[in-house]
C-alpha cells in the first residue's frame, strides 16, 4: 500500500504549436489507503490520466510518485500497481487460473505460491469453480471478477480502475459496486477508479476528483463535491437530475433573471451578474408565495415526480413526493427554496463565491 | 431447397453428380490405370475396373525397382524430398511472416511504411517473374540439388505478412497492455499472446502453404538436376521420356496417385482448422 501524489502534471499530445493538451496541470495528494474516484465526462482526460499513473501514457510534464518513489520513467510492470480495464482484456486463450497467474508467471513466483494466491483470489471472488474455463465461457460479471482477480493476486501497492463497470447491466452494476467496496475495506489498497457515472463516483469514492476538459475541477469527499460544489460545472455535473442553474443580476433580495425579477429569502452574497444554483430536491412547490413559474412537464420516476417549470427564459426541475397529486401541464405554481440550500457562482468565471 | 418440388431436386442432384463426375473421374482413371500392366491400359478401351497390379506397381515405384524408358529414380525418396520442401517452406513462410508482421504492427521505427509498402510490392513478384535473377542468385551460393535451393527462394511471402498484419491489427490494444502491465516484454507477448491467438490463421495458411509448396513444378524443374533431389512432382515429369518409346504409364499413373495422397491428408486432417480460420472472427 502506499500514497500517491500527482504534481503540477500536463499531458500534452505531438509538438511545437500543433501540440494538443489534454491535461491541463493537475495536483492531487491521495493518501495511504484511500479510495479516489475520478469522474468527468467522456474526453476529460480522467482516462489519460489513470493510465499515466499506470506508466501505459507518458508524462510531458510534472511528476507522479507512487509511494515517495517518482514513477515517470518507471515501466508499468515495476511501479507495483494493477489495472482493470474497461474490456477486462483477459487473454482469449488462457483459462482464468492461467489468466490470474500470467503476470506472477512472468515475475517468476514460486509455482505453489502462485497457486495460494489464485485459490485466495478465486475465493474471495467467487471463482473457484470457474478457473479451468476460458473468457469466452464466461458472463459479463464473471469476466470482470477475473479481471478483479488479475489484479488482486499480484498484492500491489496501487488499484487502478478503468470504468471496469460500463460493460455490465444495471442491475450487476450496483452489485459489483458493493463488492468492490467489500473489496476495498478488506484488501485496504490505495485504488484510482475512473468513471463518467456521477452515481458510481458518489457511492464508491472515499473523495472524488471531478474533472472537466483536462481541468481538475473539484477533489473532496462526495458530501463535500454535493453541498458545496466549486464550479458551475461540478454544480451540474453532480446530482441527478442536475442542479438547476440560473444566470441573473443580483441587486441585494433581488435577482433580476431577465424578464423576471426574483424576490431571494437571503441577500445575494454580492451584487452584479452571479449565477445562482438550486438543487431539485431543494425546492418546493407552493401557490401562494415564492417565485412565479408554469408547468411545461412532469416526470414519473417512481418514488417522485420530476416538475419541469419554466422559470424566465430557462426550465427550472423540482422533485416532488411521487404520492402527491401532480401539477398538470400549463399549471401556474410558486417555486419555494430553502435559504440554505442555494448556491452562488461567478457568471464569468463559474468559481463558486460563497 | 426450400422448394419441395421433385423435379428441382432431381435437377440439384443431378448438377451436382456431373461436378462430382468431371472431377472425380480423372482421379479414378488415375488410380485404375495404377492397377494394371502396362500393357493392358494402352489397349482399346482402357479397363474401367481395377485390375491385380496394384501392390506390384506401388511397390516397384516406390523403391524404383523396375526401369521404364524415362528416369527410375525410387518415388520413396522424391516423397520424402517433397514433404521436407513442403514443410520447411509452409514452416518457414509463417515463421517469417508472422516476426514481420509483428515487427510492423507493434513497432515504431524509422522507414517503417517504407518496409511495409516494400513487402507489399513484393507480392507483385512471384517466383516466375524474377526466377532469373533468382537462379543466378541460388546457383553462385551452390545451393542447386539441395534443399536450401528448393525451400529458400520460395519462403519470403508479402500474402502471409499481410494476412497476419491484418489479425494483429484486431487484436485490442488493452490486451498489449495488460501484458505490460504483467509485465511481458515484447517477445513474451509474442509468444505468449499473439501467435496462441493466431493459432487458426496459422493453420489455414499452414494448408495453402503446404499444398503451394508441394505443388511446386517451375523452381525445382530449374534447380534439379540430381535425381536425388528430384521432389516427386518433378519424378513424374521425368518418368515420361521424350520420343517414341513405350511410356510405364502405370508406373507413371502410381507416381501421381501417391504425389496426390499427402496434400489430400494435410486438407483432410486440416480441415476444421482451415476453415475456422478462414472464416472466424469470434476471439
Amino acid at each position: 500500500m502506499a500514497a500517491i501524489s500527482i504534481r503540477n502534471v500536463i499531458k500534452r499530445y505531438g509538438k511545437g504549436p500543433k501540440a494538443n493538451q489534454v491535461i491541463h496541470g493537475v495536483d492531487a495528494e491521495i493518501a495511504d489507503g484511500e479510495f479516489i474516484v475520478i469522474v468527468g465526462p467522456s474526453g476529460c482526460g480522467k482516462s489519460t490520466l489513470l493510465r499515466m499513473v499506470a506508466g501505459l501514457e507518458e508524462i510531458t510534464s510534472g511528476e507522479i510518485s507512487i509511494g515517495n518513489r517518482v514513477v515517470n520513467d518507471v515501466e508499468p510492470a515495476e511501479r507495483d500497481i494493477a489495472m482493470v480495464f474497461q474490456n477486462y482484456a483477459l487473454y482469449p486463450h488462457m483459462s482464468v487460473y492461467e489468466n490470474m497467474a500470467y503476470g506472477l508467471k512472468i515475475a517468476k513466483v514460486p509455482k505453489d505460491e502462485i497457486e495460494t494466491r489464485v485459490q485466495k483470489a478465486a475465493k474471495i471472488l467467487e471463482l473457484g469453480t470457474l478457473l479451468t474455463r476460458k473468457p469466452r465461457e464466461l458472463s459479463g460479471g464473471q469476466r470482470q471478477r477475473v479481471a478483479m482477480g488479475r489484479a488482486i493476486v499480484r498484492q500491489p501497492q496501487v488499484f487502478l480502475f478503468d470504468e471496469p463497470l460500463s460493460n455490465l447491466d444495471a442491475k450487476l452494476r450496483a452489485q459489483t459496486r458493493l463488492e468492490i467496496q467489500k473489496l476495498h475495506a478488506e484488501l485496504g489498497v490505495t485504488s484510482l477508479f475512473v468513471t463518467h457515472d456521477q452515481v458510481e463516483a458518489m457511492t464508491l469514492a472515499q473523495r472524488m476528483i471531478v474533472m472537466h476538459a483536462g481541468v481538475m475541477e473539484q477533489i473532496g469527499t462526495p458530501e463535500e463535491v454535493y453541498a458545496r460544489p466549486a464550479t458551475t460545472f461540478v454544480a451540474g455535473f453532480i446530482g441527478s437530475p442536475p442542479m438547476n442553474l440560473q444566470k441573473g443580476q443580483a441587486t441585494g433580495h433581488r435577482f433580476d433573471i431577465g424578464g423576471q425579477v426574483l424576490e431571494l429569502p437571503v441577500p445575494s452574497p454580492r451584487n452584479g451578474e452571479l449565477v445562482m444554483g438550486l438543487r431539485p430536491e431543494h425546492t418546493s412547490l407552493g401557490s401562494d408565495t415564492g417565485w412565479a413559474a408554469q408547468v411545461e412537464l412532469v416526470e414519473m420516476l417512481g418514488a417522485e415526480r420530476l416538475v419541469h417549470c419554466r422559470l424566465g427564459a430557462n426550465l427550472f426541475t423540482v422533485r416532488v413526493d411521487g404520492m402527491l397529486k401532480p401539477p398538470k401541464h400549463g399549471d401556474a405554481v410558486r417555486l419555494t427554496a430553502s435559504p440554505d440550500h442555494l448556491h452562488w457562482f461567478d457568471a464569468q468565471t463559474g468559481q463558486r463565491v460563497k | 431447397m426450400v422448394e419441395r418440388n421433385r423435379f428441382l431436386t432431381f435437377l440439384s442432384h443431378a448438377v451436382l453428380l456431373l461436378g462430382v463426375m468431371i472431377v472425380a473421374f480423372p482421379v479414378y482413371i488415375t488410380f485404375v490405370a495404377s492397377t494394371h500392366t502396362a500393357e493392358a491400359i494402352v489397349q482399346a478401351p482402357m479397363p474401367l475396373l481395377p485390375g491385380d497390379q496394384f501392390w506390384h506397381n506401388y511397390a516397384a515405384v516406390l523403391t524404383g525397382a523396375e526401369k521404364g524408358p524415362g528416369s527410375g529414380a525410387p518415388v520413396a525418396r522424391m516423397m520424402w524430398i517433397s514433404l521436407v520442401t513442403a514443410l520447411v517452406i509452409s514452416i518457414g513462410k509463417i515463421a517469417i511472416s508472422l516476426l514481420s508482421a509483428f515487427a510492423i504492427v507493434y513497432f515504431r521505427f524509422p522507414f517503417r511504411m517504407f518496409f511495409f509498402w516494400a513487402v507489399f510490392v513484393t507480392l507483385m513478384l512471384p517466383v516466375e517473374v524474377r526466377i532469373f535473377p533468382t537462379y543466378k542468385v541460388v546457383a553462385d551460393l551452390g545451393m542447386l540439388n539441395s534443399y536450401a535451393g528448393l525451400t529458400i527462394p520460395l519462403i519470403a511471402s508479402a500474402t502471409a505478412t499481410f494476412l497476419f498484419r491484418q489479425f494483429f491489427l484486431t487484436v485490442p490494444e488493452e490486451l498489449t497492455e495488460a501484458s505490460r502491465m504483467d509485465g511481458a516484454g515484447p517477445m513474451r507477448f509474442f509468444i505468449d499472446v499473439l501467435v496462441p491467438l493466431s493459432a487458426t490463421s496459422i493453420a489455414a495458411l499452414f494448408v495453402i502453404q503446404f499444398i503451394y509448396g508441394w505443388n511446386q513444378y517451375l523452381w525445382p524443374l530449374l534447380v534439379t538436376t540430381d535425381e536425388s533431389m528430384y521432389p516427386v512432382v518433378i519424378g513424374i515429369k521425368r518418368m515420361i521420356s521424350g520420343g517414341d518409346s513405350a511410356q510405364q504409364w502405370n508406373l507413371v499413373m502410381a507416381t501421381a496417385m501417391l504425389a496426390m495422397v499427402p496434400p489430400a491428408l494435410v486438407v483432410m486432417l486440416m480441415q476444421k482448422w482451415f476453415v475456422k480460420g478462414l472464416v472466424d472472427t469470434e476471439k
